[in-house]
């Protein structure tokens, strides 16, 4: 093949007109110095509007909640696309080989402490650093694990895992009415702040995180079993 | 801070350019796989633990994990070069 043909040369010049144009952009942000405009008043009244002990999540869920129901339904729409494009004749047999002692060794001794470690960093998002995101994507890997060794049907497995993902994304969308139509805002975190730093604190954050964890999860899985499952053209 | 952030960003730099060299498969996905691990480093070195578990969960994780089963997908699965596979 010819090295220097046209695409690679066109190629080339893109790259270079791109890092040119990052170096420029770069050199007039103010990066280590940006002004903070919202986040200063954040930090001043989180905890007193939230009750959450990381910010963070006081942002994604109480300030910005409406940005996370589309993130979410963004995710939706992908995982759904892929089941869309991916239905059909499923392999009848398992598409990998059965695990050695070594693999199913750890995946037996793996996969409970994932589903733990998963489950307490949704639960702590209000917290420390984590949330339903991460947790989500670690219980997506747990629940996955186990189809690297052994080969499970997977029909009724779709089935759980579609009508876990639709209670959690619509009991997100009913926290969010819930609280609309008892006089606030859509997503605004009621049933009060609880003890600040407690794990029953910062009203329904913790609520919706779940929530969050649950239907990530659900939609990962879903759609790595689909793209392990789809029959090879 | 600033000679450990640029270890980590050299390390990344690579990585990304082992990708691109290395003539195994499986090995190029790992050393992609290398390259969210160094981001995951800098987001901590910068005080971001969230965004640090997100990139370290999705990046690292997921990331591998789907680019592994494309190369199942497409046979390229295997520990032998791809040159010697083709011949």
């Amino acid at each position: 093949m010819n090295r220097w043909s046209l695409a690679n040369f066109s190629a080339l010049i893109f790259a270079l007109g791109l890092a040119v144009l990052l170096f420029a952009v770069s050199v007039q942000l103010p990066l280590a110095n940006a002004p903070m405009l919202v986040g200063n008043s954040i930090i001043a009244q989180g905890v007193a509007d939230t009750g959450a002990a990381n910010l963070v999540t006081a942002v994604v869920l109480a300030y910005r909640g409406l940005d996370t129901l589309g993130e979410l339904s963004i995710l939706f729409a992908a995982a759904g696309v892929v089941g869309l494009l991916l239905t059909g004749a499923k392999a009848a047999q398992s598409p990998l080989p059965a695990g050695g002692f070594v693999v199913s060794s750890a995946v037996h001794l793996l996969t409970p402490l994932l589903f733990v470690v998963g489950f307490y960093i949704i639960f702590h998002g209000h917290l420390t650093p984590g949330g339903g995101f991460q947790g989500g994507v670690i219980l997506a890997m747990a629940f996955f694990l186990p189809y690297l060794v052994d080969y499970k049907p997977l029909q009724q497995e779709h089935q759980r895992l579609t009508l876990i993902e639709s209670v959690a994304g619509g009991s997100f969308i009913v926290i969010g009415l819930f609280s609309l139509f008892s006089g606030q805002a859509f997503l605004q975190p009621f049933l009060g702040h609880g003890a600040f730093g407690n794990l029953w604190s910062a009203g329904t954050l913790p609520l919706l995180y779940i929530a969050v964890g649950l239907k990530v999860g659900s939609e990962l899985s879903s759609l790595l079993i689909n793209l392990l499952h789809a029959e090879d053209e | 801070m600033v000679l450990w952030l640029a270890i980590t960003i050299a390390i990344m730099l690579l990585a990304a350019l082992s990708v691109l060299f290395l003539p195994n498969m499986i090995a190029a996905v790992m050393a992609s796989s290398v390259v969210s691990l160094c981001l995951t480093l800098i987001f901590v070195f910068l005080k971001a633990p969230d965004v640090a578990m997100t990139e370290a969960a999705i990046g690292a994780g997921l990331g591998s994990l789907i680019l592994a089963i494309g190369l199942k997908k497409l046979g390229y699965l295997s520990l032998d070069k791809q040159g010697d596979q083709d011949e």
